[in-house]
């Protein structure tokens, strides 16, 4: 879908892309990651010509960028940024409305649209979509930015740290609506963020930039098992890369079922991780968890010993 | 009842209204009357002209005013003090309009009653005691502008059914009356054609130099001298090189082009107007936020839709207050044009200012003034709605 062949970009005298080679297949769910200046932000305003490269290729569907028309390209493709940039003036509507107007879209077409993106975003259509950007919550701004680059359903979405201007629970949220999105959607997703869970959280595949350059790309479980060097093993968090592999399992293939186990006080939920499983037991101080399904119903309970046996040798 | 805990309970705008107001009557002559036009005439107080009814309506007024400034600042206080300045307006009118008759009837018809220092000083505190009131009401704009307009009508219909027909002022009108028409046109066309220009030319020009760094630097000190320049030294300036080109080129003479009238006054006042609205559209251009232009850019608008679409209406609101100081500026500075031949109101003005006829001077100041005012009025409101209407 998008391939950097050998792309290189510098400003004045400094490099900041120093020969990329990566390709990204139509439905991955990208991560670029790195430390400031790792140019990551610049790789992604690259695809969509917010910043021209001056050397090496990019390709979209096989086709070098600077052939097509930079607004054409700009319409195939959805951005949302941190500060979001909704227009002030304009309804959530009209703001989402903005491409399909562009594109000429018919009156019906894009307000069927418009519906459909807002509830695709939880927000009741018929109460949203006459507002105005400073009438929403920081977290309605940004789902509203994000089904505004949906809205003429691109082949592509590029985030820029949509999420990193928001409060934790918020950006929670709209990170499992993302992944949700992303699921339903099979759209190819680019995005830069400098938050490693929401890297390990989101991402098909992680790139982890450093000075210009790609220090690795893998899954997460990848990466997290498998650093290349000592650099990708801090920037994981060396302290913390463990719990981070077991934030990628869950606790639903180790649970042993049992009825009998009512007894034991503290519960999770099946759909848990195996690192909140863990930091139940911590702070309940117990070694055992009841697990229960989504109508609160027991359906079996796991173990510490379970839990962090590695994959594949639990006892029976 | 309870007030809000800083609502004030004394109107001090009110309280030196009045004071100026009684001082005013007692001290300014209201009218002069003089034995002809040019002669300057005897002064008239006040009080010599009042009758009953005019003790009543003033006594009313007074002790509305006076209620006003003592007590606690209630809506209906604020709407009486309105009416009744309003009707005070219009017997001030009334009153030099009376007089003026009865000098005509009395005395000559070469006579002449012209309004003194004490009518233009009370009728302009009242007004303002009118305005105020009409602020304290705190109405949305259109009510308020509906409540000044029905607070001049009393003063408008005296007008209209003739009332001061022998008051010098309008003895000017009547003799220039259609001069006067002209006068007011001309004055009007001169606004716009420098007005529109301005903005046409200064709104790419502010575009361009939000996007320059280097042309800001060059541009604005260029504009910043020109608004330095007594204006009119730059009509002089800008007859020379006009007359010489319309006399190398028949084809801008034959279009109206020449040394003297329109050309160089309004080419001038163009050049004044620049200024304000260069500085008003390039600060509101600036205060678009950077995520909006480049999130705008990113989903493949082109620049003029990202000026049209969303920096145009994003620095309306500042671009407006610009608008509003050319277009005030421009009025008045329209008034000088005269001298180079342009016409319009100050044509009346110069007239009055070297035949010494100080009432012809009036006829043309005055609608200057009502001009400016009204189109700063104007402009407000429309600033007003647009704030009413965006976050």
């Amino acid at each position: 879908m998008i391939t950097f062949d050998n792309t290189r970009k510098s400003y004045g005298g400094t490099t900041a892309i120093a020969g990329l080679n990566l390709n990204i297949a139509r439905g991955e769910l990208v991560v670029l990651i790195g430390p400031s200046g790792s140019g990551k932000s610049t790789a992604l305003k690259m695809i969509n010509r917010m910043v021209d490269h001056d050397g090496g290729r990019i390709l979209l569907d096989g086709q070098e960028i600077y052939s097509f028309n930079v607004r054409d390209l700009r319409r195939r493709m959805g951005y949302a940024i941190q500060s979001v940039g909704l227009f002030p003036h304009w309804t959530v509507e009209r703001n989402i409305a903005t491409v399909p107007q562009l594109l000429g879209w018919s009156a019906e077409r894009t307000a069927t649209r418009v519906t459909e993106l807002l509830t695709l975003f939880a927000m009741e259509p018929a109460q949203y979509r006459t507002r105005l950007p400073h009438q929403l919550s920081g977290g309605q701004q940004q789902r509203v930015g994000v089904a505004r680059a949906l809205a003429a359903d691109p082949d592509v979405l590029l985030m820029d740290e949509p999420f990193g201007a928001l409060d934790p629970v918020t950006r929670a949220a709209l990170q499992l609506e993302l992944k949700r999105v992303h699921q339903a959607s099979g759209k190819t997703i680019v995005l830069v963020t400098h938050d490693i869970d929401e890297a390990l959280l989101l991402a098909t595949r992680i790139v982890l930039l450093r000075e210009g350059k790609i220090a690795q790309v893998g899954t997460p479980q990848e990466l997290l098992s498998a650093p290349a060097d000592d650099f990708v093993a801090d920037f994981l968090g060396r302290a913390d890369r463990g719990l981070r592999l077991l934030s990628l399992r869950h606790i639903t293939p180790l649970v042993v079922p049992s009825l009998h186990c009512a007894c034991v006080e503290n519960s999770i939920a099946l759909t848990a991780t195996v690192r909140e499983a863990i930091s139940s037991m911590a702070v309940h101080a117990v070694s055992v968890l009841r697990v229960v399904d989504g109508a609160g119903t027991t359906v079996g309970h796991v173990t510490a010993a379970d839990l962090l046996a590695p994959a594949g040798t639990r006892t029976p | 009842m309870g007030q809000p805990p800083h609502a004030p309970t004394r109107n001090p705008v009110l309280a030196v209204c009045l004071a100026l107001g009684l001082g005013a009557a007692w001290a300014l002559p209201f009218v002069r009357v003089a034995p002809n036009r040019l002669l300057s005439g005897e002064p008239v107080f006040l009080a010599h002209l009042m009758g009953t009814s005019a003790w009543l309506i003033m006594g009313l007024a007074i002790a509305a005013l006076v209620w006003a400034v003592l007590s606690p600042q209630h809506r209906a206080t604020q709407s009486l003090v309105a009416a009744s300045m309003a009707l005070l307006l219009a017997l001030l009118w009334a009153l030099a309009a009376r007089h003026a008759t009865a000098v005509a009837q009395a005395e000559s018809p070469i006579a002449r009653t012209a309004l003194g220092a004490g009518f233009w000083s009370l009728a302009a505190l009242t007004w303002l005691a009118c305005l105020d009131a009409v602020g304290r009401l705190q109405l949305r704009t259109l009510p308020r502008l509906a409540a000044l307009t029905l607070a001049t009508l009393p003063l408008l219909f005296l007008l209209a059914s003739g009332w001061g027909s022998d008051l010098s002022i309008l003895k000017e009108y009547a003799n220039r009356r259609d001069v006067f028409g002209t006068a007011v046109l001309r004055h009007l066309q001169m606004v716009v054609l420098a007005v529109l220009p301005a903005v046409l030319l200064g709104l790419p020009l502010a575009w361009a130099m939000s996007r320059a760094q280097r042309l800001r630097q060059v541009l604005f000190p260029i504009l910043n001298v020109i608004q330095t320049l007594p204006s009119i030294a730059l009509f002089g300036l800008l007859m020379a090189p006009l007359a010489w080109m319309a006399a190398s080129y028949p084809v801008l003479a034959r279009a109206g082009i020449s040394g003297v009238g329109l050309a160089p006054a309004v080419l001038a006042l163009i050049l004044y107007s620049l200024l304000p609205i260069v500085r008003s559209a390039l600060a509101g251009l600036e205060q678009v936020p950077v995520a909006v232009t480049i999130s705008a850019r990113a989903m493949g608008l082109g620049a003029w839709q990202l000026f049209w679409h969303v920096e145009l209406p994003l620095a309306l609101p500042v671009l407006l207050v610009g608008l509003r100081t050319a277009v005030v500026q421009t009025i008045g500075l329209a008034a000088v044009t005269a001298l180079v031949g342009a016409g319009g109101l100050g044509a009346i003005m110069f007239d009055g200012l070297f035949s010494a006829a100080n009432e012809l001077v009036m006829l043309g100041v005055v609608p200057i003034v009502l001009m400016a005012v009204l189109a700063d009025a104007l402009f407000k409101a429309l600033a007003a709605l647009l704030e009413s209407s965006a976050p």
